[in-house]
């Protein structure tokens, strides 16, 4: 006989009491900041053809999502692993604006495989996406409600690291390289192996100059003040180079005039989502937490499958995982016992109470009075015909 | 935790304990307790923000891919069984060198269907037989290779050889070389990025240490 049908399925988890409101808390506190900032909420849904939901995001993508054959069509169904290409699809096909859009959102998603180091399958995601602008001010509006996001759930100590796909990109392209020797390149300087990008470099067939600036990307690494280093290192970069180079600049530069308290890192060799993204990539670290635990990006050319293409970045966090890390403390309400009793002024007296915000929970037939059993703090006493709330 | 919490390093005993402690002194960097007599698995050091942890080596990649250690060093072997995801490997210390190899009997006769291969190393083996384009079966075992092969377990092993002694003693000789193995320095992704300069010392002392 199987006695562990308590059991929940890995990396599949419930929140439970008081965590649950907790969540519950945060979730309303961060899309009223959003709606406050103009971004309009979708509601993408749970599960759509497979197709639609793996355009133009790569292999990764496709393996961390779960299918299934739809009964009516006969096609495949994949459980979103990720909103964004969701919000690609809406933005491009459904809304169809010609002014900047600002959409948020907020769902569970599922992967296949937990990847994430929370070891969770069932991530609450929650992000934002501004469509229709290229230029660091967009850049700029989402990477600042990235960190009010992590401010609102209670998370101290945030580092912000910045990135910028093209840099590589670029380097690569002048370099010459093919396709397997761009994806080669690209596992060694995910890991920042620098042993082995002298040896790749070495046997492949590149001039030095351009060798000598892919050799300099694992090394450029630091606070703002790198990327005039690397202006120095890469001078020889192409225009996309110098370009991205500038952004990165004019977004250290504004940070630091809007808050200088987030310390700003600055790495030309993340390549985070490289196969998506086009432009500046960002994250958020906390000390203490291997992993990014807020990340995004641009990426200009996800509308493209859907009949057009619009400049587009945005993040997204599991707010599970922020939830954990941070310190969120929903408002203090009383809850109030109230005895079991038929009394109209009873009726109303309760239901003055819960119009004020507190939380009654009246006794049922036949119990007793379990008022801390019940998690009350107070308590609904007649006392000179009045009902008054007395403390616990 | 804070920016000035401990930078901690993750170490495993034996050999690359013994080869790393000459590096981490060049470093400035000494452990106070011996792991190989003292029973703590937190070692202090000479420097009051620098810890030493002491694990099995193939959890170094683990402890450091989740942050619980800043830094580490493992063998290219651990880091590619590992996958290495989430980590950077910015120095090879050039430490604890030897071969990833396949050994078989002396004089193995061709196996007919299906090679029975043994290993602890179980992701490289499937996929340096995949890009060989064979199919194999894949014996996981915890140690004591050599003997597989002796026993009827298995056809060939898959193993690290370093004089090759063992193998000679067993009546196995090495036949292919699948890579070099030497051990990494590995970092945390978010610690080089909230521990910039203390890392960012320790990598540029180490790399002097490895080239001097």
């Amino acid at each position: 006989m199987n006695n562990n049908l308590w059991l929940l399925p890995e990396g599949i988890e419930e929140v439970l009491p008081p965590d649950a409101e907790r969540l519950e808390s945060l979730r309303r506190r961060i899309l009223d900041r959003y709606k406050s900032w103009g971004y309009e909420l979708v509601m993408p849904p749970f599960i759509e053809y497979l197709e639609s939901l793996l355009t133009g995001t790569g292999r990764e993508l496709d393996l961390k999502t779960f299918k299934l054959i739809d009964q009516v069509s006969g096609r495949t169904l994949g459980v979103r692993a990720d909103m964004t290409p969701q919000i690609a699809r809406i933005e491009a096909h459904k809304l169809r604006r010609n002014v900047p859009s600002r959409l948020c959102y907020m769902g569970t998603v599922l992967n296949t495989r937990a990847d994430d180091f929370s070891g969770s399958r069932s991530p609450l995601q929650i992000g934002l996406e501004m469509y229709g602008h290229s230029g660091v001010a967009s850049e700029l509006e989402v990477i600042s409600l990235m960190l009010e996001t992590l401010s609102l759930a209670g998370i101290r100590d945030v580092h912000l690291d910045l990135g910028h796909v093209d840099v590589y990109r670029s380097l690569a392209r002048q370099a010459g390289l093919n396709l397997e020797q761009e994806a080669e390149l690209f596992d060694i300087l995910q890991r920042k192996a620098k042993a082995e990008l002298d040896v790749f470099l070495t046997n492949q067939d590149i001039a030095t100059e351009q060798a000598t600036m892919l050799a300099a990307l694992p090394e450029l690494n630091g606070g703002p003040e790198i990327l005039s280093l690397a202006r120095e290192r890469l001078a020889a970069g192409n225009a996309a180079v110098i370009a991205a180079l500038g952004e990165l600049e004019s977004v250290c530069k504004s940070l630091a005039e809007l808050d200088s308290s987030v310390p700003v890192f600055c790495d030309l060799a993340e390549l985070r989502g490289y196969h998506y993204h086009t432009g500046m990539v960002f994250a958020a670290f906390q000390p203490g937490h291997g992993q990014e635990i807020a990340r995004g990006g641009r990426y200009d050319e996800i509308g493209k499958v859907f009949g057009r293409a619009r400049p587009a970045t945005g993040f997204s966090a599991d707010l599970k995982t922020l939830l954990r890390l941070g310190d969120v403390t929903p408002q203090e309400s009383q809850r109030v016992f109230a005895p079991l009793d038929v009394d109209t002024t009873l009726v109303s007296a309760i239901e003055k109470l819960r119009s004020e915000g507190a939380q009654v929970v009246q006794q049922l037939p036949g119990q007793g009075d379990e008022a801390v059993e019940m998690g009350c703090t107070h308590r609904l006493v007649l006392s000179d015909k009045n009902w008054v709330v007395t403390e616990l | 935790m804070s920016n000035d919490s401990p930078l901690v390093i993750a170490l495993s005993k034996g050999r690359i304990f013994k080869e790393t402690l000459p590096l981490l002194a060049q470093a400035g960097i000494e452990p106070i307790d011996d792991p190989e007599t003292s029973r703590k698995l937190i070692l202090d050091t000479n420097q009051e923000n620098v810890k030493v942890v002491i694990i099995r080596a193939t959890d170094v990649p683990t402890y450091v891919q989740h942050g619980a250690a800043d830094v580490g060093v493992a063998g290219k072997d651990v880091l590619m069984e590992h996958g290495g995801d989430g980590l950077y490997e910015p120095l090879d210390l050039k430490i604890a060198c030897c071969r990833l190899m396949v050994a078989g009997p002396v004089d193995a006769q061709p196996v007919q269907g299906r090679l029975r291969i043994a290993t602890k190393f179980i992701n490289t083996t499937r996929d340096y037989y995949a890009r060989k384009g064979e199919q194999v079966e894949l014996i996981k075992l915890y140690g004591s290779m050599e003997l597989a092969p002796l026993a009827g377990l298995s056809d060939r092993i898959v193993d690290v050889v370093d004089t090759g002694n063992t193998l000679k003693a067993n009546g196995l000789e090495p036949q292919e070389h699948i890579a070099d193995i030497s051990s990494r320095l590995v970092v945390n992704k978010a610690s080089l990025k909230i521990k910039h300069a203390a890392i960012k010392r320790l990598i540029a002392d180490l790399t002097a240490a490895v080239n001097g």
